[in-house]
């Protein structure tokens, strides 16, 4: 102990930056996971053997239970050996400045003189619907209105388990300016499928250039989005006003008032 | 038993009876009319199983042959009659020709519906008998290997292929879940047949087939017998094909069957004349296998706010008894149902959510109440998930509740992993016995928070309910009065199936299975 370490290490060095757990650098990452083998010293030698390939020193098997049928799950702790460069990262991210649910309105009034038809679904095989309820309906989330409340703004929430085909018939119907897709709960990434299948229809009908197309979802981002040949992707903690920001602007930024 | 909520026994007579005069008004248009789905039911309860080479199950050959001839408002069971007295041929055999080409069952000489009747009679007595000997066998397991303790510990499997559901399902038995539901592959609610044979594929859950209904139920019973429980399986007789899996479920021992049309209306847009009348069937089926159905009123707050729309549970809760009444389901297999859905950030939510759990327990003492976990504010935050699924739990065990579909702390990501489950049904065990007592010791103060906001919820049921007595429920949908979705009477997806009956409509299995026939 000597006496200069009177005075923690609290400085990160962004170039290397790595877990903290109650000290700098320590490195401290808490896992768990299930493996197909039956409970036992061996089991847990396993699971320690595991999390050192995943890059974790000194892995601790916290607890262990045996799942019944011959199956062990784990908790686990270690230290990451890894670090990453936080100084050169870059991500794409919707620019927008976001305009609160009276400036989209009077923008509206000001920019497009008409009213705007946005049609959301929650699509394919997802049955859950609390994230385009969320974003349309009235009563929105969290105290941030839905779009149904914006003045302007004709929206449509088609519900949950939209086939593509039948979102995309109701978008040329209403003459929708922008398509909203929710893909919130999903299997073995069934929703980056149906996603790009959307993009595939709208091009093979004609319209992906003039409506607006953005995803949202827990599993959404925006450059997940892009790849996929979408406008704009939201992920989680977004409300009504940031897709409308984003939409509105889009629409008179691209001249299609 | 003294309400702790010193709710108004009068308020809740008069809410039920009303509830009672819109089920009465609704089953007089039920009883004039059938469907396709109804009279695909009567075929398979006749026998007819299988598929024809392109794969169309042989009950859909035969109802639309019959539908395309004009033939339905008689109904299945006055063809299929007729055809054995004309024939002599079995019903399987009739349907097998009927898929072949080789019957025109609307051609052949005509009896009268007696004799028709009468001619099937033995075939409806044996499937009967079937059944019966299913329930049976329930019964049987019940006395010898026994059950575990209500809240019943319910969970669901959803892998897409059977196999693998099986596997994670007897896990899930050994962890301690008493009922396993597997859940069904996307939009099979919205096929009009139901598929055929053992499934491997599908998406977020696996096709409802009477073949996986065996496997499963043969693999619970193996599992059951092994940690000396039975356990409960648990489907969907919802959907295009209701009464039909309703059918499947009671010859192959289903449990508990999720069956309510109001869902089907409200969240998967089918026609309300054709599921509602789908419905009767398959609740009188579901009342005399012995089988618990569960409502579906916890939807309503996927999309409702919790708060202010709890009335409108309360209110479906009781129309949704007084449908069962009809098709004389005993109490006790009445799965009512609600959920867990008020906004964690709201205050003293957990005070309104006791309340409503309480007087759900207090208005319907015996019935097998359903209680659903939070969905809508579950986030990736699976340890803040884990604290509301036990908040969800102690409400269960304090209020009574019947059948406890487990929250997963993963809810809002992925559908369950195995682990998620384990520790799931770890979270509600623990609850469940180390506050088993909690309501019996604890009454609630006099007006006070509590008190008061179940008194309102049922006042707002009452007069909600009163209302939809005066318009009729078809006019209260079209309004949008539950979960806030609007439905037109003619809209939705089935209304073609749907058809007036003709004076010599028979359905030979209603009056015997009303009648709780041996």
């Amino acid at each position: 102990m000597g006496i200069k370490n009177t005075t923690a290490t609290t400085t990160v060095d962004l170039t290397k930056v790595k877990p903290y757990g109650d000290t700098m650098n320590d490195g401290m990452v808490q896992v768990s996971f299930t493996l197909p083998i039956p409970t036992g010293d061996e089991a847990n030698e396993a699971a320690k053997l595991l999390a050192k390939k995943m890059g974790l020193d000194e892995p601790s098997v916290v607890y262990f239970k045996d799942l019944g049928i011959g199956y062990t799950y784990f908790i686990v702790y270690g230290k990451c050996q890894h670090t990453v460069d936080y100084s050169t990262i870059k991500v794409p991210k919707v620019e927008i400045d976001v305009m609160d649910r009276v400036e989209c309105e009077k923008y509206i009034e000001e920019n497009i003189k008409r009213d705007v038809v946005i049609v959301g679904a929650c699509t394919g095989t997802d049955a859950h619907t609390v994230g385009i309820d969320a974003i349309i309906n009235m009563k929105g989330f969290h105290g941030h209105f839905g779009l149904e409340r914006y003045k302007g703004v004709e929206s449509h929430n088609l519900g949950s388990q939209v086939p593509n085909e039948e979102l995309i018939a109701k978008a040329i119907e209403l003459k929708a300016d922008a398509i909203l897709v929710s893909q919130i709960v999903t299997q073995k990434d069934v929703h980056i499928k149906n996603l790009t299948e959307l993009v595939e229809l709208m091009e093979a009908e004609g319209v992906r250039d003039k409506i607006i197309l953005c995803c949202g979802g827990p599993r959404v981002s925006h450059e997940l989005a892009q790849e996929l040949g979408y406008d704009a992707g939201f992920g989680p903690n977004t409300y009504a006003e940031h897709v409308a920001s984003f939409v509105l602007t889009k629409l008179v930024d691209s001249n299609r008032v | 038993m003294k309400s702790k909520l010193n709710l108004d026994p009068k308020v809740i007579d008069s809410a039920r009876s009303s509830a009672a005069g819109i089920a009465a008004e609704m089953q007089k248009f039920i009883d004039r009319h059938t469907t396709v789905s109804t009279e695909r039911t009567v075929v398979r309860l006749l026998g007819i199983d299988g598929v024809d080479e392109v794969e169309t199950p042989l009950p859909n050959v035969v109802v639309d042959a019959i539908k395309d001839g004009g033939g339905l408002p008689r109904g299945a069971a006055y063809w299929i009659g007729n055809a054995m007295i004309q024939t002599g041929l079995s019903p399987q055999e009739i349907a097998e020709k009927v898929a072949a080409g080789d019957l025109d069952l609307l051609k052949l000489p005509l009896a009268t519906a007696e004799e028709a009747e009468m001619k099937l009679l033995g075939v409806v007595e044996n499937t009967l008998k079937t059944i019966k000997g299913e329930t049976a066998k329930r019964t049987h397991y019940l006395d010898t290997i026994g059950e575990g303790k209500q809240p019943y510990l319910y969970v669901i499997v959803a892998t897409g292929n059977i196999y693998e559901d099986i596997v994670q399902a007897k896990a899930a038995a050994k962890q301690g879940a008493d009922i396993i539901a597997v859940i069904r592959t996307t939009a099979q609610s919205l096929l009009d047949y139901v598929p055929y044979g053992p499934t491997t594929e599908g998406f977020g859950g696996t096709y409802a087939t009477q073949e996986n209904f065996r496997l499963m139920r043969e693999a619970l019973d193996e599992v059951g017998e092994e940690v000396g429980r039975y356990i409960r399986l648990c489907n969907y007789s919802s959907g295009m094909c209701m009464p039909e899996i309703a059918a499947m479920g009671a010859v192959e021992r289903l449990d508990v069957m999720l069956n309510d049309a109001l869902y089907g209306i409200l969240f998967r847009d089918i026609n309300m004349q054709r599921t509602l009348v789908d419905q009767y069937f398959s609740r009188v089926i579901i009342g005399y296998s012995g089988v618990i159905f569960n409502s579906g009123e916890d939807n309503y707050l996927t999309t409702a706010d919790a708060y202010e729309e709890a009335h409108t549970v309360l209110a479906s809760q009781l129309i949704n008894e007084q449908f069962a009444v009809l098709a004389n389901i005993p109490e006790e297999q009445m799965g009512l149902g609600h959920a867990f859905e008020m906004d964690p950030d709201m205050e003293n939510g957990f005070l309104y959510e006791l309340s409503q759990a309480i007087m759900a327990r207090e208005i319907f003492p015996k019935a097998a109440l359903k209680y659903m976990p939070p969905t809508k504010f579950m986030t990736g935050n699976i340890f803040k998930g884990q604290i509301q699924d036990a908040l969800f739990n102690l409400i269960a065990v304090w209020s009574g509740q019947s059948l406890q579909l487990l929250g997963m702390l993963t809810e809002a990501i992925h559908t369950p992993h195995l682990q998620d489950r384990m520790l799931s049904i770890e979270n509600a065990s623990y609850i469940f016995n180390n506050a088993r007592g909690i309501g019996d010791e604890i009454e609630f103060k006099e007006g006070g928070i509590i008190q008061a906001r179940a008194q309102s919820v049922l006042a707002e049921a009452e007069k909600l309910l009163k209302n939809i007595e005066k318009e009729g429920l078809f006019v209260t949908i079209e309004q949008g009065k539950f979960g806030g979705v609007k439905r037109a009477r003619d809209g939705g997806k089935g209304l073609a199936g749907v058809c007036a009956k003709d004076e010599q409509y028979f359905n030979p299995f209603i009056p015997l299975m009303l009648g709780g026939a041996k």
